[in-house]
């Protein structure tokens, strides 16, 4: 078994190193194609893993050579198969895979190319070293290595200045939570003396309250930062600058996922702590509807779907911060799926658009877009949550532990949620797909996608639809190693009342968005309209003013601060110092050139003043050491 | 009156200074060299002695090769003056001044 | 008794001739005192007992290097006043003053003496130089090698040095013939850097 964990590990390695090679050059085809296929060997290396597990066998568990050993640490290359990291490989791998062929057909026309699957294959590696990773130091490069291959790809097209901006604020927004994430670590070390997961757990149980959630607080803080909770949430939104692929796997799938994982698995931590999981649930569900908020008024297809990814984020901490690991890790499952579709048919409609990104600009594209417009609205119907798509199961199991837990607040909020997001959803999709042709005004000729970037995103769409049948399966397989609570409503009555009320009050929500957008003659915001003037419409579509709030009152100080350091404190302190020890040398050198005068007379009365020198100095060490006891 | 080793110290240091004074004052080559020969056996001189009041034949041992090394000093030295000496007519140290920066 | 006359003696006949070697204007006058310092250095080797060591001082010293010098001063025009130093007399006695001063308070001092310990002792029961001979070929034996293929590195070094263009001699040429052949040797050069 352990030659297929190398194989899924490093055949994403082997694939970005081999489009690394190429990255000077202009499209080759086989820079895309090669590791393509490579991450395809990873995929069937995972399933193999995932047929051993499920079949009951045990968690393949390598130590590849020793890290790091240094006095008492001990820091192994040790990489684990279990039932969570199986789970997250498959995803992983699937969704890559996937995204890297269609990424054949839409970077086409793109003059880095190869850059791209370069960077494409990076991140994969990189993200399979967090998820198999048997320690916090393996899963720490893992979570840096993300990082900074989202760095790479959200600011591909750097030449333009929105998206070196958006690559940096998503590096910067990172790294305040990875130092969290690092102290968390830290503290881990420090109170365990170990960082392997089994270790750590067990020494866990041992350890006082106040220690535990004081660590529980500092990775979560980590798990915040890539998984963009509030208030560092502003970056993924403006992460969309990259190439949609990458936003497909990036920014819906994996990346963003890696928190919800990192939850997941230090349950066992998690579990010891029920206050701060209580934290951890409240600003999930906060963020689930405070995200699906502005997903309802913004006009960027693309901002759309990420508001929807951060709003989906929440429902899995919500679940994760309730308990139920196994329920977050259900959803993040099926949300990968379909909401990698999601964008990669956004990726096609904005290929047909010309780039266009505006919803209100496009309408009636179902015509000539049939297979995307059935994958998307397919994807959107999984989103929103109805049987019996994948959305359905993962979603309702959210909202059935929140009520059984008997925490009804954050129930309703979750409740209410679902039906904005029904509601934004199909929003998009009737402004996209239905209603009158607006592109006309633009003279736009929409076409369909290429047909192999269709069957590259047929396998999604049907996981999407069956993903909730596998509910059971998987259940079984990973409650293993989480806490296997079933959340059962006793009385039969409520179920079935709570189960049509959400389908009921999803279907209304759907049906509004529809008859509302796909009104003849419907009227495109433009700034005139009652509704765009009330207060809650300006706060929604300035995102409550959070990324204005964070430029005006800490940017701006910050940038006013580093420019009185610069003047006072760099230029005349630190840069003073530094040219004044540079300039009394200049100077002594100038005083002193005389000396080599070359003139070996002169030199030699040198040596003679040297020598002195050198006996002044043995004299008085002497001396010393001989009256040391006297002078103390 | 006993003679010790202290006495041969400060011998040997005395005629060091001689030759410090003659390395330092000289600008003809060749007394130059006369001066590094007194520096020589200044030292062998300390050697000699320690190795006596001390009863170790390591000074002796180190005094016979300082001795082969000036020998072999010498040898080279007086080549290269030779050189020197037919390239520019003279052996005075101030004309020697290609070392200048 | 004996030792301390022989001392005071030899130690005023040295530091004399030293004194002369460095401060004469006569090259020659130098080479004689230097050659007379040597012997009464070895003097000093006998006193202490190092009768080997006295015995090489003078044939090495002496007989070798003092020979060589006399020969390498045939070379030089050795009729013209030797130059001396400008410089602040008192500056370089004092310098040295200084450093002599500095070395008896190091080599004076208690601590050295104390802490001397003898790694081969001499025996008292075999003369000097089969004592030096026992040490030498054991213990030295590598160094004195090396010091053996050192001498023969340094010999034809002199030989290679000095021996080229010895059909010439400057001291017999005149001033016009010396001016055509630096000439020569300049053209010489610049064939070489051209080429």
């Amino acid at each position: 078994m352990e030659i297929y964990l190398y194989l899924a590990l490093f055949s994403p390695l082997v694939g970005s190193l081999f489009a690394a090679l190429f990255t000077t050059k202009s499209k080759t085809l086989v820079a895309g194609v090669v590791p393509s296929l490579l991450l395809f060997t990873s995929f069937v290396s995972s399933s193999i893993l995932l047929v051993h597990i499920l079949n009951g066998g045990a968690p393949v568990h390598v130590e590849m050579m020793t890290w790091m050993a240094t006095g008492d640490l001990y820091i192994p290359f040790g990489f684990v198969v279990d039932q969570v990291s199986v789970t997250m490989m498959m995803v992983v791998t699937i969704v890559s895979t996937v995204v890297h062929v269609y990424s054949i057909g839409y970077m086409d026309h793109d003059k880095s190319f190869n850059r791209f699957f370069a960077w494409l294959s990076a991140f994969v590696f990189s993200m399979l070293i967090l998820v198999m990773s048997d320690n916090y130091a393996g899963l720490f490069i893992g979570w840096e290595g993300v990082g900074l291959c989202s760095w790479g790809l959200i600011g591909f097209w750097f030449h333009k200045e929105s998206a070196s901006w958006a690559a940096n604020e998503a590096f910067i927004m990172n790294r305040i939570a990875d130092l969290g994430m690092l102290i968390g670590i830290f503290l881990v070390y420090w109170n365990t003396g170990s960082l392997q997961y089994d270790h750590v757990f067990e020494a866990f149980k041992g350890l006082d309250v106040d220690t535990l959630a004081l660590i529980g607080i500092f990775l979560f803080i980590g798990a915040m930062g890539k998984s963009a909770q509030f208030p560092l949430h502003t970056w993924l939104a403006d992460a969309m600058e990259g190439p949609t692929p990458v936003s497909a796997l990036i920014h819906a799938a994996t990346m963003v996922t890696a928190g919800v994982y990192l939850v997941v698995r230090s349950n066992e931590l998690y579990s010891l702590i029920p206050e701060i999981g209580l934290f951890i649930a409240s600003l999930g569900a906060f963020v689930a509807i405070f995200a699906a908020s502005m997903a309802l008024v913004n006009r960027d297809m693309k901002r759309i779907i990420a508001y929807s990814t951060l709003s989906q984020l929440g429902y899995m901490f919500a679940a994760a911060g309730l308990g139920a690991y196994w329920v977050a890790l259900f959803h993040l499952m099926a949300h990968a799926f379909f909401k990698a579709l999601l964008f990669l048919g956004a990726g096609n409609v904005m290929h047909a658009m010309h780039d266009e990104l505006d919803p209100f600009k496009m309408g009636g594209l179902g015509k000539t877009m049939k297979a995307t417009m059935v994958m998307m609205t397919l994807a959107s119907v999984a989103l929103a949550g109805l049987f019996p798509l994948a959305g359905f199961f993962s979603k309702d199991a959210i909202l059935e532990a929140a009520f059984v837990e008997h925490h009804y607040v954050i129930y309703s909020v979750l409740l209410f949620t679902a039906g904005l997001t029904a509601f934004y959803s199909f929003r998009l999709v009737a402004l996209i797909f239905h209603g009158e042709e607006r592109y006309t005004l633009f003279g736009i000729h929409p076409h369909e996608a290429y047909k192999f970037m269709l069957v590259a995103m047929s396998p999604l769409l049907l996981l999407a639809i069956i993903a909730g049948s596998l509910k059971m399966t998987y259940f079984e397989m990973v409650t293993a190693i989480l806490p296997d609570i079933e959340y059962h409503i006793h009385s039969h009555v409520t179920f079935w009342i709570m189960t049509i009320g959400t389908q009921l009050f999803v279907v209304i929500a759907i049906l509004y968005a529809y008859k509302k957008y796909t009104t003849i003659g419907m009227n495109v915001p433009d700034g005139t309209s009652e509704t765009e003037n009330t207060f809650m419409y300006k706060l929604l579509k300035n995102q409550y003013y959070i990324p204005y709030a964070y430029d005006e009152y800490i940017v701006k100080p910050y940038t006013k601060l580093s420019a009185l350091f610069w003047t006072e404190i760099d230029q005349k302190v630190v840069d003073a110092t530094v040219d004044g020890i540079a300039g009394v040398i200049y100077d002594s050198g100038e005083q002193t050139r005389d000396m080599q005068d070359g003139n070996l007379s002169t030199m030699l009365r040198w040596m003679v003043i040297g020598t002195i020198a050198l006996l002044i100095l043995a004299v008085m060490f002497g001396l010393t050491a001989r009256y040391a006891h006297v002078l103390g | 009156m006993e003679i010790g080793l202290n006495h041969y110290l400060v011998l040997s240091t005395i005629l060091f200074a001689i030759g410090l004074v003659g390395v330092m004052r000289r600008k003809n080559l060749l007394l130059l060299f006369f001066a590094t020969e007194i520096l020589l056996n200044s030292v062998n001189i300390a050697f000699a002695a320690i190795s006596h009041y001390y009863g170790d034949l390591t000074g002796q041992m180190f005094a016979f090769f300082v001795i082969a090394i000036a020998a072999s000093e010498v040898a080279v030295g007086l080549g290269l003056l030779i050189v020197w000496y037919k390239r520019h007519g003279n052996i005075d140290l101030d004309t020697m001044s290609t070392m200048r920066g | 008794m004996f030792e301390a006359v022989a001392f005071y003696l030899f130690a005023f006949l040295t530091i004399a001739m030293f004194y002369i070697v460095v401060t004469t204007k006569q090259a020659l006058y130098a080479l004689t005192a230097l050659a007379a310092g040597m012997i009464f250095i070895s003097a000093f080797f006998f006193i202490l007992g190092a009768e080997f060591l006295g015995a090489i001082q003078i044939i090495v010293y002496t007989g070798a290097v003092m020979a060589l010098y006399a020969f390498g001063m045939m070379f030089f025009d050795t009729t013209r006043d030797v130059k001396e130093a400008q410089g602040n007399k008192f500056i370089i006695t004092g310098l040295a003053t200084l450093a002599a001063v500095l070395v008896v308070l190091i080599v004076s001092a208690p601590i050295i003496s104390e802490n001397i310990t003898a790694y081969y002792p001499a025996l008292p029961e075999v003369g000097n130089t089969q004592e030096v001979g026992m040490v030498l070929f054991t213990k030295y034996l590598v160094p004195f090698e090396v010091a053996a293929v050192m001498l023969l590195v340094a010999m034809i070094a002199g030989i290679v040095l000095a021996g080229k263009k010895m059909d010439l001699s400057i001291t017999l040429m005149n001033d016009a013939e010396i001016h055509d052949m630096k000439i020569d040797q300049k053209l010489d050069q610049h064939k070489k850097v051209l080429s």
